[in-house]
């Protein structure tokens, strides 16, 4: 579904991505581990373009996005993303916040976004909080409601950013069962995380990541049980 | 317990009060120690200081009033990701920023004209007559104000956490619709309590423009002393009328702004 090939990511003189080269299927949990400062959420944020890479190349269903000829707006409504600030909109209600792009972007009657939007806040347990605002909800709530916001556009892959790294620990778990439900359901997903437990239960591969280079791909079983560069057991050795 | 609670309203009002009370007693003792000051002259007066009054309110507000639409302007072109656009919008504001404002003053109403562009009187329904040194009056001031209320929305644009503008990409919005629906609105809280003292500034800059004979507050106040032969008086007067627009206009802008902070 998405292919990365040779990317490149600079910032100034700064070498972030060093040449990634990898792919993301249909249907899989692509998890994303590796030190701070790794490059991580620029490869991420490189997928939706959010940060413009300096080389190389993306194919998005084998079309590349990466030269400019694509619509950038179109691919964004196919590819949600959730940030570890959740950057809800916060001068819209909840159930705003959810209806808002659907209705911009999908033409979607107020009816219609409304009835979709009650429907994700029935799954992640917060209707009630329809017309709330972000400000009173718990960090938890408000990273529900973005995964929300990000569903209601009908992605075909969403990318998490340390999605449970700004919350409390007793929230931590709310959102990665909603995240798990995804995962079930078949919903390709490219998470960045420090989640071990999670990426062991609902990964399908992992890579870890190490100064702007992938060092290591596998499976959760075999990466986190056997890894094989010295970097990755030290690595492994300090999160698990 | 009564008893404290009345006590505690009465320190709060004296609290809220204390600037004015200030004020009217630093007014106090200058008009004590100058002691022979005489202010009978406003019986026949009056009329020019309420005259002149109306005339700076008149100014200001027009002047903010384009000077907003300006400045909006100014700080799109500045923001903007055209490198010409964004030449252009700094330029401005530096321009401005970097010259007296009575300079820009006479540049406007003795170096246009002198291009071609005249000042017409202008009729307007409800107001009446505008002459046209009004006008420049107004264009001055509201082309320096644009270049400060320009700096104000940037800033004020740029303080919405870079968060928000990512996440209404990511979900595909295009950049001028993240921009109008989801930056703007949150920049306004920034935004408005700023504009507010811009207000108070233009209010008093607005005196210079006396200096091409338009009748506000300070030409009025000029007027009255060379009436009266009164040097100080009047300029009393006009001080005491400037702080109660300003100061109210900021203790007003106080209020609003902890409104706004609370429907947050
Ligand atoms: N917008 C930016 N400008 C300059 N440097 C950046 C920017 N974003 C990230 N970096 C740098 O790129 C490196 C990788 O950052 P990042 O991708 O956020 O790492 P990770 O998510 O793995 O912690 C870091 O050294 C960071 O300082
Ligand atoms: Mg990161």
């Amino acid at each position: 579904m998405i292919n990365i090939i040779d990317l490149h990511k600079n910032f100034g003189k700064h070498e972030v991505l060093k040449g990634i080269n990898t792919e993301i299927t249909k249907g899989e949990v692509f998890v994303i581990i590796g030190p701070s400062g790794s490059g991580k959420s620029t490869l991420l944020r490189c997928l939706n373009l959010i940060e413009q890479p300096t080389k190389g190349d993306i194919l998005f269903e084998n079309k590349s996005i990466v030269n400019g000829k694509t619509d950038i707006n179109l691919i964004r409504q196919k590819m949600g993303m959730v940030f570890q600030q959740f950057n809800l909109f916060p001068h819209m209600t909840v159930i705003d916040n959810i209806t808002f792009a659907p209705k911009k972007l999908l033409k979607m009657s107020k009816d219609d976004s409304n009835k979709i939007a009650l429907k994700l806040l029935k799954r992640i347990g917060l209707e009630s909080k329809a017309d709330s605002y972000p400000a009173s909800l718990s960090g938890g709530q408000k990273q529900r409601v973005a995964i929300a916001r990000s569903l209601a556009m009908s992605p075909k892959v969403l990318l998490f950013d340390e999605p449970t790294s700004a919350l409390d620990p007793e929230m931590v778990g709310e959102v990665l069962y909603v995240m798990k439900e995804l995962a079930n359901e078949g919903m390709t997903m490219v998470v960045v995380t420090h989640e071990i437990g999670f990426a062991k239960e609902v990964g399908d591969r992992v890579i870890f990541m190490d100064d702007g280079k992938i060092i290591e791909t596998g499976t959760p079983e075999i990466l986190f049980n056997y890894p094989n560069h010295p970097r990755t057991k030290e690595f492994l050795s300090k999160v698990l | 317990m009564k008893n404290e609670l009345s006590l505690n309203r009465y320190l709060n009002l004296i609290n809220k009060l204390k600037y004015y009370m200030i004020i009217i007693i630093l007014i106090g003792i200058i008009v004590v120690i100058l002691g022979n000051m005489d202010f009978a002259f406003l019986n026949k007066y009056y009329k020019y200081f309420i005259y002149g009054t109306i005339n700076t309110i008149f100014l200001a507000l027009f002047a903010v009033l384009f000077g907003v639409l300006l400045g909006i302007i100014i700080s799109l072109m500045k923001l903007s990701s055209n490198k010409v656009m964004e030449i252009i919008g700094s330029a401005y504001i530096e321009f401005i920023r970097g010259t007296p404002i009575l300079v820009q003053l006479y540049i406007v109403y003795y170096g246009l004209p002198k291009l071609g562009i005249q000042f017409p009187d202008i009729k307007l329904p409800l107001i009446g007559m505008i002459p046209g040194d009004f006008i420049a009056g107004i264009l001055t001031l509201s082309i320096n104000s644009a270049a400060y209320v320009s700096e104000i929305i940037r800033a004020g644009i740029q303080a919405v956490d870079k968060g928000q503008m990512e996440a209404a990409r990511s979900l595909g919005l295009k950049h001028s619709t993240a921009m109008i629906n989801i930056i703007f609105p949150q920049a306004l809280k920034n935004i408005l309590p700023a504009l507010g003292n811009e207000f108070i500034v233009v209010i008093k800059e607005s005196s210079i423009v006396s200096i091409i004979g338009i009748q506000e507050l300070m030409y009025k106040a000029d007027t009255v002393r060379g009436n009266t032969f009164q040097p100080f008086e009047p300029l009393i007067v006009a001080a005491i009328i400037y702080f109660i627009l300003t100061f109210t206009l900021s203790k007003a802008l106080g209020i609003a702004e902890r409104r706004l902070k609370l429907s947050d």
